[in-house]
């Protein structure tokens, strides 16, 4: 009987959330309310509010006003501790996993149970045991974190979440770094989870993953909901509408591509890994003025390695760089990182929290990165913040960065809102070469469609652009050219005309195709 | 993405402090009664012996000077990264810089000798905390370790060279021969008497306003200038340096240089400033005070100024009253001190949250 009631309250039911960081309003009345033993999708523009929403049910910001109810009672949430307590576990955008404890001290982090370690471990790893037979999550308890992929750590997340008993699962943005296989694991881990009646709540920017995967969806607004859907009664296009308030182009056209002449030409790029693994082996390219040539392939098959090598930040074992038939000097020190840059080469990294800007930096300071050296910034030796400040206020209204405060802290920045600082600094410099990896990861809809819209406008004005991206979509939305890489290797080149998703799937999967032998 | 909540400016700076500091106090006043003394009356004295008369106020900004400098000397290193706890051995390395030039280039004339001595103090500490930096930057050995090593390397050296070669046998002493008048800095006493104001005769000299412009130094350098952007850009990730075109390595050679040369001047203060002559051991722990200096100081020159006064004013009230009363000694200044490093350091985030829940309400409200 109790049971019965129990599934007609809501599982999470906010009313009237509202949370403030100064000047900038995140929540407004949120109202939300999730249905026991489903899936929720919230949706929203970069900056919407959908992470500051979750922090605060699971306690990492305190709510100005409003209240939390989890199965119908009032709970006070003032600390993530209450949070694991009312049953709610949470997998953060960016992951909180100390990098140099293993898989098993991290899950126990906090939950030692006891003050002898020994016992409440050998407890743990038994329940935990238990918890990847059933869902099948499997992860080597005594790796360390940082020898783990994102796929994996994410894993490590989610297991830390079920040993807290967690019965709501919070998971922000949990698709943007996985493969698209480790996705559809995630999902099937999640549909087990939904059928034994616990409640998921999922924030993503792929719509096709909330319509694939959700009861109903949310949408939020400038720290409001717009909207509350049931997912078979909406579509990609009514999201998007009511995430952005007008129409968006899912694909961005474009002209034909007009190549000019060679910009850029590696060969034989080698390169070998701290831990002696070989991530490029032997890499040979092409890019020429006014094309795009996407790299497409499953994150770490070495993708991401050729984008630092050919930025000039990777010590190679071996071949060589041309810029404009001009030999570059070897990549791996400041120097040619330096060089790449004088040279017009931009370069927008993977990595924009640890390379591409310093979160503890302001806006207007991390908008200066790599230019620090500019003579408008400043007399001589000094750097003036004044002109940093009045550079980064014109990126942020031409490039929309909200909110457009260059003092404010680059890391207290959405991520989508980050990526479009990292992003305007890049393409602002008008570069003959722009190396771009995953320029939409964690970027909504509505910003990937403008992002899109400044790389054609780039190759249009003669630039040649090198894009690496793990999603399929992008480059086959973008490329003019695509090159598949697979364990270092570059198996594999495909016309825009002649990709689509089958054949450059099968690439990516390192099954050996007609196109890599011609 | 951090949990702890922001707190308005003025709590941050102003209020927080005084709290640990007050909590600092009223623990130090327990422990003095502990020991059967009147807290209120210790606390009199104390004071008066820091502030009340002209005499003390000279003495405490004396020490003021060297705790600037050694705070400074942490503070810079610190935004690159860097944990400096070497300046003390780079004070007194920079000594010997001074010493050198005041006793042997004494027959240039006072406004050529008196800089020059001041650049090799700061070249002397700026060698003397390079090496160390280079070991890290290209040897991979930690600053840390290698500093400390280096501050017994310093004692040791200057021990052989001050016993064995620059002492003045004619007095027995281990120590060199007075500096020649026009190689020394103008004392306080002096400079008021420009302006006709009568001073007490004290060791506070001009050095006390290089402390001063040191501190605007830093504040310049660091947030102010490419280099300063270049420093703090290695000290938050080595990853961001290389892509911004930044050599981590040359960075930390060239932080570790001029912090060595900030702690290199409190050389100047003792040396050129306060003594006249080299003598053994005069570094005395400022360099390691340097450490809490910085610490409560937040790392920036403003900060580092107030907490070197308020560490001066210890130091300088504290002997008072390790005269004045029977039961406290120096090691029970010592223990005050641990005690205002503890609250004002270690414990900093003690009250935060409280305040930080007061404040979110009140912002509520
Ligand atoms: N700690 C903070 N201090 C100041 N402002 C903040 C802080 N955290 C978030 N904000 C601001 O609050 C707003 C909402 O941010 P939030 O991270 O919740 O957005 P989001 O919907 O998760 O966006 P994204 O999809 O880009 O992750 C943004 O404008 C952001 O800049
Ligand atoms: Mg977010």
């Amino acid at each position: 009987m109790e049971a019965a009631s129990a599934l007609e309250l809501p599982a999470l039911e906010l009313r009237g959330i509202d949370k403030s960081f100064g000047a900038v309003h995140a929540n407004r009345a949120v109202d939300l309310s999730v249905a026991k033993g489903s899936i929720h999708g919230i949706v929203g523009e970069n900056g919407a509010g959908k992470s500051t929403l979750m922090g605060i049910v699971y306690g990492y910001y305190a709510a100005d006003a409003g209240t939390i109810r989890v199965d119908g009672k009032e709970v006070h949430i003032a600390a993530s501790q209450d949070a694991i307590a009312a049953g709610i576990g949470m997998v953060h955008q960016h992951f909180m996993l100390v990098e140099n404890f293993t898989v098993l001290e991290n899950v126990l982090l906090g939950a030692e149970g006891g003050a002898l370690l020994k016992k409440g471990e050998a407890a743990a790893r038994a329940a935990l045991g238990k918890i990847m037979a059933d869902y099948g999550l499997e992860v080597d308890l005594d790796a360390k974190i940082e020898t783990l992929d994102v796929g994996t750590q994410q894993r490590v997340e989610i297991l830390k979440a079920l040993y807290r008993g967690a019965q709501i699962l919070i998971l922000d943005e949990p698709t943007a770094v996985l493969t698209p296989q480790e996705a559809d694991a995630l999902f099937r881990l999640l549909d087990t989870w939904r059928s034994q009646g616990r409640t998921v709540i999922l924030i993503t920017h792929k719509l096709r993953e909330i319509l694939a995967a959700t009861d109903r969806v949310t949408v939020m607004r400038q720290g409001a909901v717009v909207a509350t859907r049931d997912t078979a009664a909406t579509s990609q296009e009514e999201l998007a509408e009511l995430m952005v308030g007008r129409r968006v182009q899912l694909r961005v056209a474009k002209d034909a591509c007009v190549p000019g002449a060679e910009v850029l030409r590696a060969t034989g790029l080698r390169y070998v890994d701290a831990r002696g693994v070989e991530r490029l082996r032997g890499v040979s390219l092409s890019v020429r003025a006014g094309e795009i040539v996407g790299i497409a392939g499953v994150s770490g098959n070495g993708q991401s390695e050729l984008l630092e090598a050919l930025a000039g930040l990777l010590p190679l074992a071996g071949g060589e760089i041309f810029y404009k038939s001009e030999k570059l000097a070897p990549p791996g020190t400041a120097a040619a990182s330096r060089a790449a840059r004088l040279h017009g080469i931009a370069h927008v990294p993977e990595d924009r929290h640890r390379m591409g800007m310093v979160v503890g930096y302001s806006a207007a300071e991390s908008t200066i990165l790599g230019y620090h050296g500019d003579e408008d910034l400043g007399f001589g030796p000094l750097l003036s913040n004044r002109a940093a400040t009045t550079r980064t206020a014109r990126l942020m209204g031409a490039y929309d960065v909200r909110p457009a405060a260059p003092a404010l802290r680059s890391g207290n920045f959405s991520g989508g809102n980050q990526q479009k600082i990292v992003l305007g600094r890049e393409i602002d410099r008008d570069p003959e070469l722009l190396l771009i990896g995953q320029p939409t990861r964690g970027v909504d809809i509505g910003a990937i469609e403008f992002i899109h819209r400044r790389l054609v406008a780039l190759r249009d004005a003669g630039k040649a652009i090198l894009l690496v991206s793990c999603e399929l979509d992008e480059i086959l939305g973008l490329a003019d050219r695509i090159l598949v890489m697979f364990d270092g290797r570059i198996v594999g080149e495909l016309g825009r005309d002649a990709a689509d998703e089958r054949a450059l799937g099968l690439m990516m999967a390192g099954v050996a195709q007609a196109a890599a032998a011609e | 993405m951090s949990a702890g909540a922001r707190l308005p400016r003025w709590v941050d700076l102003g209020l927080l402090p005084l709290l640990n500091l007050a909590a600092a106090f009223l623990l130090s006043g327990l422990v003095v009664l502990a020991i059967g003394e009147d807290p209120i009356k210790a606390l009199r004295i104390l004071v008066n012996g820091a502030v009340g008369y002209p005499e003390a106020v000279a003495f405490t900004l004396y020490y003021t000077t060297n705790f600037i400098l050694t705070g400074l000397a942490v503070a810079l290193a610190f935004h690159a990264g860097l944990f400096n706890i070497g300046g003390e051995g780079q004070a007194y390395v920079a000594g010997l810089g001074v010493g050198l030039v005041c006793l042997y280039l004494d027959f240039l004339p006072g406004f050529a000798v008196v800089p020059i001595a001041i650049l090799s103090a700061a070249a002397f500490g700026a060698a003397w905390a390079a090496i160390p930096g280079w070991l890290e930057a290209y040897r991979g050995s930690h600053v840390v370790i290698t500093t400390i090593m280096f501050n017994f390397l310093a004692a040791a050296l200057m021990t052989y060279l001050i016993t064995n070669w620059l002492l003045d046998p004619a007095h027995g002493a281990p120590e060199t021969r007075r500096f020649a008048g026009h190689t020394t800095l103008w004392t306080m006493q002096q400079m008021l008497g420009w302006f006709g104001i009568k001073a007490p005769r004290s060791p506070l000299n001009a050095a006390f306003f290089l402390a001063l412009a040191a501190a605007a130094f830093v504040w310049i350098y660091v947030w102010h200038t490419r280099a300063g952007y270049r420093l703090r850009t290695v000290g938050s990730s080595h990853k961001a340096a290389l892509y911004a075109g930044i050599d981590p390595a040359r960075t930390i050679v060239v932080a570790m240089a001029i912090s060595g040369a900030l702690a290199g001047l409190m050389a100047v203060n003792e040396i050129q400033g306060a003594q006249a002559r080299l003598l053994l051991s005069f570094t005395g722990g400022y360099g390691f005070v340097g450490i809490a200096v910085a610490l409560m100081g937040r790392n920036h020159p403003v900060g580092v100024c107030l907490a070197a006064l308020l560490f001066g004013a210890l130091y300088q009230g504290g002997a008072e009253l390790a005269f004045e009363m029977r039961n406290i000694n120096r090691e029970m200044v010592i223990v005050i001190q641990g005690l205002i490093i503890l609250f004002c350091g270690a414990l900093e985030n003690m009250f935060r949250p409280t305040l930080a829940r007061l404040f979110a309400r009140q912002g509520a409200a």
